[in-house]
């Protein structure tokens, strides 16, 4: 079944001083996310992603289209219980402590008073904020802040989990910690939906990812697709201090580095060059196809815009098709 | 499917949550401490006033003390009523209450709820002080101080009526204006009565104008018994009746327009 469906969900708001001026957010939109997926909404800001969010949470009202979750329409009051939503940039009831705001989002979502506060002691340890837990949030940072929002959107485990921009003004170790939970709820089989601007992110999680730009989805691709597609070319890495010159005759765009030479040539030519590698007595570090990566796709989707909007193919992205 | 999603047992304990929430907002954010500072003025009065006369004494007190306990009240009613759903909006906490099953309606009442609450809970505490000042200044209760209940009944009824403006205003306006309508419609309302009574002898357009005017304003001056109870003079059961009644239909009126309105907002 489909964890989300959009419907051609559209968004403009009116603009400018006597609110006459319209401004689209998101043109129609059409995307399937099927259950237990994990899926990467991507794009620069003011991309369209938070407007997106906000309409399937009902926190604005879209212009045209519907959408609908795990079958039922959004505005249907039932989703809510089975969704969880982490906002971009959260911000919480900072006079209440980690443990209350828990317990009080808790109680709005309908988890049942027993089991309730044991259950908000487990979610607070999971994400390590046990010992803080009693402390009110105006104390808290960045990165903890973070961490109640995701316990919030998970708590009463939700079927289907939104996260917009989940990584975003952490550390390191805050973006790590993330994933890991994003993981996890893929390992308990929940669909997330998540936003974000950061490639690798995305790279790492998702089983797919869609791109948006100015409103307008661009396109939409498997992640292991994308990522294992070849382009014809091999990598080879070995030590030497000098480009031996039958790699360049064999076609070879190559790069010394130290003592270290990466060489990148024609599929074909691969045992021409071991070869070469072997007269010269040099040692092979390593070799392997060259992979497209996700950051290909996206300068891709991004960049022709005005080509692309000119053009048929628009019609193929507007479809979510893969491209 | 989660147990309790989204049925009407579920709805009253929701709009509890959030009263309950609204509360300990104003707790926590020292809105209490303003009882410091009626307790101050009305300890301060009452020594005075037991030096300078024997008559006077009742009188001075109930009627410094329930306007303070008005003024006090209307005070923090409307600076917490105009920031009570917008704050929440513009500090984005909203986001996240309102993706949770808590329809847009249940977040109004449950916000009002709170705050009326926590006004009861100050009266409270001030009408206690209002009795304290009383014995001390006549050493003594009498039958009539029992009327000084009805007066702070009525006023929390004043606070109801405010409360609910306050929220009706902010959910189309900013919060300096809110605070301004909110205001003048107080001091126009608790002129109502001489209002209507310009209506009675005006002609024409001016007349029509005035009647309309007199009957939509929140009729606060009916609210306002603390002349009477000041001169121990009794309040008839039926302006209870009348009152009561009156001011629960005028804030869900004005709650209402809210809900209206907040129902179809984009959160910005
Ligand atoms: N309330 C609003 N009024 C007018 N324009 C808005 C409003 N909210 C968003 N927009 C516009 O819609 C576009 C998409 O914004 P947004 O969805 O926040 O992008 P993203 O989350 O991808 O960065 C932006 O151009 C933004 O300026
Ligand atoms: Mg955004």
């Amino acid at each position: 079944m489909a964890a989300i469906e959009i419907l051609d969900l559209e968004k403009s708001y009116r603009v400018g001083f006597w609110r006459s001026r319209i401004k689209p957010a998101l043109r129609p939109l059409r995307l399937t996310i099927e259950a237990g997926e994990i899926f990467g909404f991507l794009g620069p800001n003011g991309a369209g992603k938070t407007t997106t969010l906000k309409l399937l949470m009902g926190l604005v009202f879209p212009t045209s289209g519907t959408a609908r979750i795990l079958g039922m329409e959004i505005d249907d009051p039932r989703v809510k219980s089975q969704i969880g939503f982490l906002p971009e940039q959260p911000y919480f009831y900072d006079y209440l402590s980690a443990r209350e705001l828990l317990n009080y989002y808790g109680q709005l979502s309908g988890v049942p008073a027993k089991g309730r506060a044991a259950r908000v002691e487990q979610m607070l340890g999971r994400v390590g904020l046990s010992d803080a837990a009693g402390m009110q949030l105006r104390k808290f940072s960045k990165g903890m802040l973070q961490r109640v929002g995701l316990t919030q959107a998970i708590l009463h485990e939700p079927k289907v989990v939104f996260l917009d921009e989940p990584m975003s003004g952490l550390d390191p170790m805050g973006r790590r910690e993330v994933r890991d939970l994003i993981q996890q709820l893929r390992s308990e089989g929940k669909t997330v939906f998540f936003s974000t601007h950061i490639l690798s992110d995305a790279e790492a999680l998702c089983d797919r990812v869609g791109i948006i730009h100015q409103g307008e989805l661009r396109g939409v691709g498997s992640v292991a697709e994308l990522t294992s597609e070849t382009q014809g070319k091999v990598e080879i890495i070995f030590y030497a201090e000098r480009v031996p010159a039958g790699l360049t005759s064999l076609g070879a765009e190559a790069r010394v580095s130290g003592e270290v030479v990466n060489a990148v040539l024609p599929e074909e030519q691969q045992d021409a060059a071991l070869e070469v590698l072997r007269r010269e007595r040099l040692r092979l570090i390593s070799l392997a196809p060259v992979r497209s990566s996700l950051e290909e796709y996206y300068i891709q989707k991004l960049k022709p815009a005005e080509s692309m909007t000119a053009e048929k193919p628009k019609e193929d992205n507007r479809k979510g098709a893969v491209v | 499917m989660s147990s309790d999603g989204m049925n009407s047992g579920g709805m009253k304990w929701r709009i509890g949550y959030i009263a309950f929430n609204t509360f300990r907002e104003a707790v926590r954010d020292r809105v209490l401490y303003n009882l410091i500072a009626f307790a101050l003025l009305l300890s301060g009065a009452a020594i005075l006033v037991s030096q300078v006369s024997i008559d006077i004494e009742r009188l001075v007190v109930v009627n410094l003390g329930l306007t303070a306990v008005s003024l006090f009240g209307v005070v923090i009613a409307i600076f917490i009523g105009i920031g009570l759903v917008s704050k929440e909006i513009d500090k984005r906490t909203l986001y996240t209450v309102l993706s949770r099953p808590v329809r847009r309606w249940e977040f109004v009442v449950g916000k009002f709820l709170g705050l009326t609450g926590t006004l009861v809970v100050n009266t409270l505490f001030m009408s206690f002080g209002v009795f304290l000042a009383l014995l001390y200044v006549a050493h003594r209760f009498e039958r009539m101080d029992g009327w000084v209940l009805v007066a702070l009944y009525f006023i929390v009824l004043q606070f109801l009526i405010v409360c609910a403006l306050a929220l009706f205003f902010s959910s189309f306006s900013t919060p300096l204006m809110s605070a301004v309508f909110t205001f003048a419609l107080f001091v126009v309302g608790s002129l109502a009565e001489d209002l209507r009574g310009f209506a009675r002898i005006a002609r024409g357009a001016t007349g029509a104008v005035a009647t309309a005017a007199a009957y939509l304003v929140p009729n606060f001056s009916a609210l306002n018994v603390i002349g009477q109870v000041a001169h121990g003079d009794a309040i008839p059961a039926r302006l209870i009746l009348y009152n009561t009644a009156y001011a629960l239909l005028y804030s869900a009126m004005a709650i209402s327009g809210a809900v209206l309105i907040f129902q179809r907002r984009n959160l910005k």
